[in-house]
């Protein structure tokens, strides 16, 4: 039994994966359950709109690479970061004025919102295929391990290593202060206490005299903020491909409803709940087994519960126990 | 203008429009539009039967396309004898096993009462199956998969007509729309579309991996027709004499022949769903449909059985997607799971029926054969405009490479614009309910 | 005759585009009085009271507070004007903390809550005990306590309760009533709907009898207690 190596092995292949995962997938969320938690519905651009921030991102990045601005062992996309949370927020705007507002003054029921928030996703999904194609991107640059698995090994002496990525590192320290700072803004300010109060009771923010036009905007902002921050940390740890973002929308929205849509704590639990089971079942265990059982024990196959390829029902199934035991999610959100 | 003359107008332009392309395009063109137009039509029909009737949000569609898919290859292929004898009966097994696990844990958890013991028990009855059931699949599986695969490598189908492979289509379709309804009936709105979107991917995961059941990535390819093949056709003399007697090309006449083929027997399939829905919406069926769909709590009230209701016309609507999908892959004559993209398969069938108008069957069937048309003909058009913005620019310069290279994005871009001018300006549809 | 503070004078109205609720009708109050709107159920109670509040269309008739029309007013607009209401229900913000209810209820002014804030708690001496509480998991008593509070913090010179009562037990009510009487001693103008008629007039300067939307009976709380139709029809017996 070798508690240490398998120790190792298991922070290598599945906590640190599964918090930078969980950690993208929570900012991903944040931005779902505060465009439910204010404008009341699901919106299924979300995936579409965290790929435009992140293209946008992308752009400004190789512009700067191309002159020859870096950020040393930092990827270069932190400096680009900034324009790609204006360029998205200009477009959430523009799709605000042209397109929800006339909804939103209507008052039509949530659901015609959903269906509206389906023809936005098809033309942000244009708009980023056309303008930087349908294929892989790769705009990472900077030191890529924080420590690799090498000196890990060179340095521990175990027989395991363990590496981190920047991008991983880089994801959670991101995630953390956005995180921290949303919350500062939602419990502290008044702006982020009138944002509270109209997802509340909105016919008393009404009353008490909170203009909905003006917190539809910060949550407009706020949600291209959290849609661009999660697209790139997203992009840098993995890879830039729209149609991978199209499909982070069910694992998104599996995340706000697991933690209960409308609540900000929720989507954060909710990200990490769907990343860990997520990682967790499609892992191969053999090899943490192989390090605590005594060696007449091991086991011949691979002790993976699902390939990777499924992991899409892993949130699904998560999704669905938690919608049958206790629909409104494990931190109460709103049941409209 | 009276609501019928509409209907006759907008259905004349699209059938202007396929005409058109027939005459600007060619014949070949216009025939592959109309053909996929149809099956267009019928998804839309089930897509509106559940949401324009009963107001259910399913975004699971290419789920039931693909399950249609699915159901030619298992009718229609012929049995690999083969893999049958090596692992046929553990599959079966194991899949049992799976069955029966997952009915006693929902029987436990009905029979227990809440708590602890409950919990455990359940889950240790799905644990334990889960073990039995992968130790009878994996031996079983690795043995089917290990029979020559080039070329097979699966179970291989019953070798059936094509054609009984539609109902059955329709019938496996049903079958995960009745599990997913059971579950995810009577959740919010929103939950239902994540539900359905979640299991539309996981259909296709199913698809991709599991080799022993469709070669997975590997496609099948082959597929028996239901109509002649086009090279049969170019060495039958009486086929020969007739085409040469109509003064067309024989490799033209026989690839149109074939197409017709196949738009008589879609068309059938169409006209027979489009009646059946027309009679289900007259129905007093259909007319309880929209009483819960307008106002569920007074139809509540009035002790309907909402969920039954809607369970029924949810099982309903993803059949005739199952056929239509089914009838999709027996025109294309392959399998090709990678294939199957929400944005073309649920979404864009969304666009049809409310472009074409939910709640309204003709509806339905206009916007089928209207998007399908622009889907395809967008792409040309969208080139040609590229190719008037660019005419200025230099040859060469990247941005009249990437402009020209992007073309093909057009399509989303229009269907979403296309998608949110309707539901501003005409938001009932081009043909709205009556 | 001087205008009262605020009155609501001959108001014929309904909601939307659907027929007349009200016909005719008039509430007034006068500064620091009580005024008590009362009548049988479907009467246009709280119809008369959202009218004068700029809460349904009034076709004909005119709200005038301090002298001054209002009556195009959004009931916003009424609030920056100094009219406070507290709805019958969803009257909080259920997830926020009892101080964030009061600085939201005060969200319309620039200057320092604080004092404001303290005359509430002193008002309602309990709510500052539980300040940092959610206001969703108080009692239904201390909820209403919140409801007024809230509106109390834009500092109004009438407020305007619906059904502050309804569902809450009777000492519960009593207190309710007493805390009521010491904001109208303060100056403050109370125009409140209640269903608990008799105990209401009890309390109240003025009081209106409503009948299917129109006024049926107008006079002092005293005179209407003692008016032996109104005891007969209304307060039974």
């Amino acid at each position: 039994m070798d508690i240490l190596n398998a120790l190792v092995v298991l922070a290598n292949f599945v906590l640190i994966p599964a918090i930078a995962y969980g950690a993208q997938l929570a900012l991903g969320a944040l931005g779902v359950t505060l465009i439910y938690g204010i404008l009341r519905f699901s919106n299924f651009a979300h995936g579409d709109t965290m790929a435009f921030g992140a293209m946008v991102t992308i752009l400004v990045t190789w512009a700067l690479q191309g002159w020859g601005v870096s950020l040393g062992p930092l990827p270069t996309a932190l400096l680009a970061l900034p324009f790609g949370i204006l360029g998205c927020m200009a477009l959430v705007l523009l799709t605000d004025r042209l397109v929800y507002r006339f909804y939103r003054a209507q008052r039509v029921k949530p659901v015609i919102l959903v269906i509206v928030s389906m023809g936005v996703m098809f033309v942000y999904n244009g708009v980023v295929r056309f303008v930087i194609g349908a294929d892989d991107q790769r705009f990472a640059d900077g030191e890529r391990f924080i420590i690799s698995v090498r000196d890990f090994k060179a340095l521990t002496g175990l027989e395991e290593g363990l590496g981190i990525r920047t991008t991983q590192g880089l994801t959670v320290v991101t995630a953390v202060i956005t995180v921290a700072l949303l919350f500062w803004f939602l419990n502290r300010t008044r702006t982020g206490k009138s944002m509270r109060a109209y997802s509340d009771n909105e016919d008393l923010a009404l009353l008490s005299g909170i203009n909905p036009e003006r917190v539809v905007m910060i949550t407009w902002l706020l949600v291209a903020t959290l849609a661009t921050i999660a697209g790139t940390l997203y992009g840098l740890d993995k890879t830039f491909k729209p149609f991978t973002y199209f499909q982070l929308l069910l694992p998104v929205f599996a995340s706000a409803i697991v933690g209960g849509l409308g609540s900000p704590v929720g989507a954060i639990a909710g990200g990490f709940v769907i990343a860990f089971s997520e990682v967790g079942i499609t892992y191969a265990w053999k090899k943490v087994a192989e390090y605590l059982l005594p060696e007449a024990w091991e086991p011949d196959s691979l002790l993976q519960l699902l390939g990777t390829d499924y992991k899409f029902a892993v949130s699904f199934v998560i999704l669905v126990i938690v919608l049958l035991i206790r629909p409104t999610g494990l931190f109460k959100g709103k049941s409209v | 203008m009276s609501q019928s003359v509409k209907t006759f107008g907008l259905f004349g332009l699209v059938a202007l429009l396929i005409l058109g392309t027939g005459f600007v395009q060619s014949w070949n063109s216009a025939l592959l539009i109309l053909n996929m137009g149809l099956v267009s039509a019928l998804m839309a029909l089930g897509v509106n039967l559940q949401w324009g009737f009963a107001g259910l949000f399913n975004v699971g569609v290419m789920g039931f396309v693909a399950l249609g898919g699915l159901a030619t290859v298992v009718i229609a292929m012929p049995p690999v004898r083969a893999a049958w004898a090596a692992g046929a009966s553990g599959v079966l097994a194991a899949l049992a096993v799976g069955a029966l696990t997952l009915a006693l844990a929902v029987w436990v958890t009905r029979r227990m009462a809440r708590g602890w013991p409950r919990a455990l028990v359940s889950l240790s009855v799905l644990v334990a199956g889960f073990v039995i059931y992968r130790a009878l699949f994996d031996p079983a599986v690795a043995e089917i998969e290990r029979i020559d695969p080039a070329l097979t490598g699966y179970l291989g189908g019953l070798g059936l007509p094509v054609v009984l492979a539609w109902p059955v289509g329709g019938l496996l379709a049903a079958g995960a729309a009745w599990v997913i309804g059971k579950t995810a009936l009577g959740l919010r709105s929103d939950y239902l579309a994540i539900a359905t979107l979640g299991i539309a991917e996981i259909i296709i995961a199913v698809l991709k991996n599991e080799d022993w059941l469709a070669r997975g990535v590997k496609n099948v390819i082959g597929l028996p027709r239901p109509v002649p093949y086009e090279i049969d056709l170019q060495n039958d003399p009486a086929f020969v004499e007739r085409a040469t007697g109509l003064g067309i090309d024989v490799t033209t006449a026989s690839t149109l022949y074939v197409k017709l083929g196949y738009g008589l027997m879609f068309a059938v399939v169409l006209i027979g769903v489009l009646v059946l829905a027309q009679l289900a919406l007259s129905s007093p069926w259909g007319r309880m449909m929209r009483a819960i769909r307008d106002n569920e709590v007074a139809a509540r009230a009035m002790g309907k059985d909402v969920t039954a209701r809607h369970l029924q016309v949810f099982v309903l609507g993803s059949a005739i997607c199952g056929v239509a999908g089914a009838m999709m892959t027996t025109l294309d004559g392959q399998l090709t799971p990678a294939s199957y993209q929400p944005l073309r398969y649920t979404f864009l069938i969304w666009v049809m029926v409310i472009v074409g108008g939910s709640g309204n069957n003709f509806g339905a069937v206009l916007g089928g054969f209207l998007i399908w048309f622009l889907w395809v003909q967008v792409e040309p058009i969208g080139a040609a405009v590229i190719d008037l913005v660019t005419s200025g620019m230099a040859d060469g310069s990247w941005l009249k490479a990437h402009l020209q290279g992007s073309v093909q994005h057009m399509r989303l871009l229009t269907m979403g614009v296309i998608l949110l001018l309707v539901l501003r300006f005409a938001p009932r549809g081009l043909l709205p309910e009556r | 005759m001087a205008d009262p503070f605020l009155i609501g004078e001959a108001m014929t109205g309904g909601y939307g585009k659907g027929p007349d609720i009200l016909h005719e009708c008039t509430i007034a109050v006068d500064k620091g009085e009580i005024a008590v709107i009362v009548g049988p159920n479907g009467a246009g109670k709280s119809t008369a009271m959202k009218a004068v509040f700029g809460m349904l269309d009034v076709r004909s008739g005119a709200v005038r507070l301090d002298g001054r029309e209002i009556t195009a007013l959004s009931p916003q607009d009424r609030v920056a004007r100094g009219m406070g209401f507290v709805p019958q229900t969803s009257n909080i913000f259920g997830a926020m903390s009892v101080e964030e209810n009061l600085e939201m209820g005060a969200f319309i002014r620039r200057d320092d809550i604080r004092g404001t804030m303290e005359q509430v708690y002193d008002l309602f001496p309990i709510l500052r005990d539980k300040r940092h509480q959610a206001a969703g998991e108080l009692s239904g008593g201390q909820r209403q306590q919140v409801a007024v509070g809230r509106a109390l913090m834009t500092q109004p010179q009438v407020l305007m309760l619906d059904e502050p009562t309804a569902g809450v037990s009777p000492i519960v009510m009593d207190e309710l009533f007493d805390r009521i009487i010491e904001v109208a001693r303060t100056g403050i103008s109370i125009l409140m709907v209640e269903q608990n008629a008799r105990q209401a007039l009890e309390i109240a300067d003025k009081g209106y009898v409503l009948v299917q939307g129109r006024n049926a009976h107008t006079g002092s709380g005293k005179d209407l207690l003692a008016d032996p139709e109104v005891r007969r029809s209304f307060l039974g017996g």
